[in-house]
């Protein structure tokens, strides 16, 4: 996979600054102006896999134990999935809250 | 061997543009480069260069038309003048961004308003930022080979980048002198067809004029000032294959009759020619006078500038446009920037001169260089002279 931009020396600069791996979009870090993110309180959580479907960021994972998590790198923190999730899962917490 | 002909300067330029094997010419014709596009136009329509011209509505679209030719990794051309190159300054540096190989002619003009289609370096000084190769000509023979040269300088892999031959307006453009040109066969040995290392396939799909957020733009930016920094090597290289295979060299810097002179006097472009003549006048009279001739504007030649002056105590600078409300002339400022830090730096007495097609006359340049010699001698408290102007 391409180097993040972040990561890129001049030297690592294809000629006129062409971009040639393509999808590289994929990797932006999308998740960096969220004010709120989702916290999780899974001994409600029946694995429906509803706020996987809904999350319009398609960041929706699921953990080793099976439930369903947000990856924080693109969450934009709508909270789509705290109002879908049936079970009450999910909180929208300040993201200075820990 | 070419053969020595009499010709339009500018009927010259397009037929060195046909022995180049263009691919694609897009331009839009303006006084004076009008001459150039209409004969490539001619040249195109029967059928004796085979390339596609595209006629545009604008300059704009002009470079516009030649970005996309050139990134698809045509070998392509363009020309233009004063306003023309004005249209075109937000795409001129796209062009250089891309790491475009465009080759471009500019029969210099002078900027409006008033209006003006005589010639002077008001367009050429207006862009000189725009990361794009800078020549400047001297005589017809010249913008024949520099025409010829750019294509193998712009296309060569350490360069890939656009470059522009400049050629005073009306002065050069629209003159006809004998020039000699190149036999096909031998351009054709010596510039080989055009291969870029990037270009636009749909096999081998690529982004290009992409958008680079503050976190990257520094680095491109660096990467192609690097590319501009090694230019000049291939210049010198270019003409050095240039003069073995055609018999005529160029240099970055030249000089005629600095041997031991204490004042040089400094040009760019035709008047060139003619400040040779003064030089040899007032040689004659025993005036201890030299003439040194820039043909490399960007990237600038530093060390050789230096080099050159190395020992002059007076260097009289002719500007033929104007930093307004600056320090001078443009190219004068360039000078007295190169110099700074240099120990023992020659005096920069800055004339401005000639603006909008007016001539200077070899008594006009005798007149500059006493003048010059008078106020290197006296001192004087003006940023620079106008010469000419009516009292
Ligand atoms: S807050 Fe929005 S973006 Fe983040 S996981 Fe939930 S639905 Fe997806
Ligand atoms: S919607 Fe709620 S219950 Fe269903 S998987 Fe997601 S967190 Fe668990």
């Amino acid at each position: 996979m391409a180097k993040q931009e972040h990561e890129l020396t001049w030297k690592d600069i294809e000629i006129g600054a062409a971009v040639t791996e393509p999808g590289s979009a994929a990797v932006y870090k999308t998740g960096d102006w969220r004010s709120q993110q989702p916290s999780y309180d899974f001994s409600r959580c029946i694995k429906c896999g509803i706020c996987y479907i809904f999350c319009p960021e398609g960041c929706i994972h699921q953990n080793q134990k099976g439930f369903f998590e947000a990856d924080f790198f693109y969450c934009k923190g709508c909270g789509i999935c705290a109002y879908e999730c049936p079970t009450r899962v999910i909180t929208m917490r300040e993201e200075t809250e820990k | 061997m070419g053969r020595r002909i009499g010709i339009e300067v500018s009927i010259a330029l397009a037929d060195a543009v046909k022995l180049a094997n263009a691919d694609v010419i897009a331009a839009y014709p303006i006084t004076p480069q009008t001459h150039i596009v209409e004969h490539l136009a001619e040249l195109v329509a029967e059928g004796e260069l085979d390339a596609e011209y595209v006629p545009v509505e604008s300059e704009h679209s002009a470079l516009s038309a030649c970005l996309g030719s050139s990134a698809a990794g045509a070998r392509t051309f363009t020309a233009t003048a004063g306003q023309g190159l004005e249209l075109m300054h937000e795409v001129l540096y796209v062009a250089s961004g891309m790491r475009l190989p465009i080759v471009m002619a500019v029969a210099n003009r002078a900027l409006s308003s008033p209006l003006s289609v005589w010639g002077d370096h008001s367009d050429a000084m207006a862009v000189r930022d725009t990361g794009w190769i800078q020549v400047f000509t001297e005589n017809g023979q010249e913008v024949v080979d520099q025409i010829i040269c750019a294509f193998k300088i712009a296309e060569d892999h350490n360069v890939l980048l656009p470059i522009m031959v400049h050629l005073d307006g009306f002065h050069l453009s629209h003159v006809i002198e004998p020039i000699e040109m190149p036999e096909e066969s031998d351009v054709c040995e010596f510039l080989p067809p055009i291969h870029s290392p990037l270009t636009l396939h749909p096999s081998k799909p690529v982004a290009m004029g992409d958008f680079a957020p503050p976190v990257v733009f520094t680095e491109a930016k660096w990467a192609q000032e690097q590319a501009m920094s090694g230019v000049k090597k291939t210049i010198i290289q270019v003409w050095d294959e240039y003069a073995q295979k055609f018999g005529r060299s160029y240099h970055p810097v030249e000089c005629y009759k600095c041997e031991g002179a204490k004042t040089l006097l400094f040009t760019m472009g035709s008047f060139s020619e003619t400040a040779m003549s003064a030089v040899d006048s007032l040689r004659a009279k025993g005036v201890d006078i030299g003439l040194i001739r820039l043909r490399l504007w960007r990237p600038f030649p530093f060390e050789e500038f230096r080099a050159a002056v190395k020992g002059v105590k007076t260097l009289l600078v002719l500007d033929r446009s104007i930093s307004s409300g600056g320090p001078g002339g443009p190219v004068a400022s360039e000078l007295k920037a190169a110099l700074y830090n240099e120990a023992d730096k020659p005096a920069v007495v800055s004339f401005i001169g000639g603006l909008g097609g007016r001539d200077i006359t070899v008594d006009g340049f005798e007149q500059l260089i006493t003048d010059g010699m008078r106020i290197a001698a006296s001192g004087t408290d003006k940023e620079y002279e106008m010469i000419g102007v009516r009292e």
